[in-house]
């Protein structure tokens, strides 16, 4: 016996009924706990390289587009807020922290706090959404959504609207719209992660309440943690490259 | 000598060449890992108001790799599990790099010998 299997005196009872089959963290087509723990950290895993690639697609396409348009997307990159994707990055590192915390509430069998540490993970979750419709808000009334009604005449005479940005020929400034079509398809498909995240929060947190993962079976918390996590890695490098980098251009 | 009816799916008869114990990550090392995450973002936005040339996007990419890592490490107990979690998870970010590698090393290439 090891340590794996928590509880001895449950997992005699339920020898002695039918060899785990009632254990919803020992299902009888795996040997051990540790072995089921294990397949299903693996396919988690597996899913979420699958992400990684998915974005990694995004983000080479801004590596090899911010070359080709260096001008442009330094203009348009430094009309994005800094102080609002800081508070931003600040508030979804303290939604993963939650979620942590909500793992080891699980695991160390804590019902209530568990319950509380989920619920703090939705309302930052919501309150880095609140944030980005804001700053959505703002590139919708200046007409910085790429398509038809898209107005690139703030990069052509920036000087006009108040701004201290080199000005842009009229081609290079069409192509702020690249910038931008990246930046809300990046942003965007983040922030599809995150509400679909939210919703299977929900549906975790009524799991917890009603005690399905204060006795021992942790996957769903800790499998969905993972997929938190990663969601936050993706905003940590999101940031930098979209707010951050193009700060100080270079001449040529 | 092994009981001849003895079950064949009790864990004791399980040999995992991988086992790692389960390791209840601390609300402590969590903390720590908060702390750390926080003044790595306050670091990389005072960064990035210095002008140092070509250095700002590298340095704004080192911080973000290393809060990268210390989430995938720690947050997601990647430094815990067994080396078959390891191995995959190294091999993604491996597999990703190559990728962009060979796509840059092609649209780079592409138009040598036009100018």
């Amino acid at each position: 016996m090891d340590s794996a299997i928590a509880n001895p005196q449950a997992e005699q009872e339920q020898e002695q009924q039918h060899e785990h089959a009632v254990l919803p963290q020992h299902r009888h087509h795996f040997a051990t706990q540790e072995q089921q723990r294990e397949a299903g950290s693996f396919g988690m895993w597996l899913f979420l390289l699958t992400e990684i690639m998915f974005f990694g697609g995004l983000f080479f396409a801004y590596l090899l587009y911010r070359n080709w348009y260096y001008d442009a997307f330094v203009t348009a990159s430094n009309q994005l807020s800094v102080p609002l994707g800081a508070a931003n990055t600040a508030i979804l590192i303290t939604s993963g922290f939650f979620m942590a915390l909500a793992v080891w509430a699980a695991e160390v069998r804590k019902k209530s706090l568990l319950v509380l540490f989920l619920i703090f993970t939705i309302v930052f979750g919501l309150a880095f959404l609140g944030i980005k419709a804001d700053e959505y808000h703002e590139k919708y009334e200046k007409h910085h959504i790429p398509g038809a009604s898209y107005d690139a005449s703030e990069f052509i005479n920036p000087a006009a609207y108040g701004l201290s940005e080199k000005p842009l020929a009229p081609d290079a400034a069409e192509k702020t719209q690249m910038f931008f079509f990246l930046y809300f398809a990046m942003t965007g498909m983040h922030a599809l992660h995150m509400v679909i995240g939210i919703g299977l929060l929900f549906w975790l947190l009524a799991r917890a309440q009603r005690g399905d993962f204060s006795s021992g079976y942790v996957a769903p918390i800790e499998n969905f943690g993972l997929y938190w996590h990663f969601v936050d890695i993706v905003w940590i490098f999101l940031f930098p490259l979209l707010y951050l980098i193009n700060r100080h251009p270079l001449a040529h | 000598m092994t009981q001849p009816e003895q079950h064949l799916h009790d864990p004791a008869n399980v040999t995992n060449p991988e086992h790692a114990s389960h390791h209840i990550v601390t609300p402590r090392v969590y903390a720590a890992v908060f702390a750390m995450l926080l003044a790595c973002t306050a670091l990389t936005v005072y960064a990035a108001d210095i002008n140092l040339g070509v250095f700002n996007p590298i340095i704004a990419l080192a911080i973000a790799c290393f809060k990268g890592v210390i989430v995938i490490l720690f947050f997601m107990h990647v430094k815990y599990q067994s080396r078959l979690i390891k191995v995959t998870v190294g091999a993604g970010f491996f597999m990703f790099l190559v990728l962009v590698t060979m796509t840059l090393s092609d649209y780079i290439s592409r138009a040598w010998g036009l100018w």
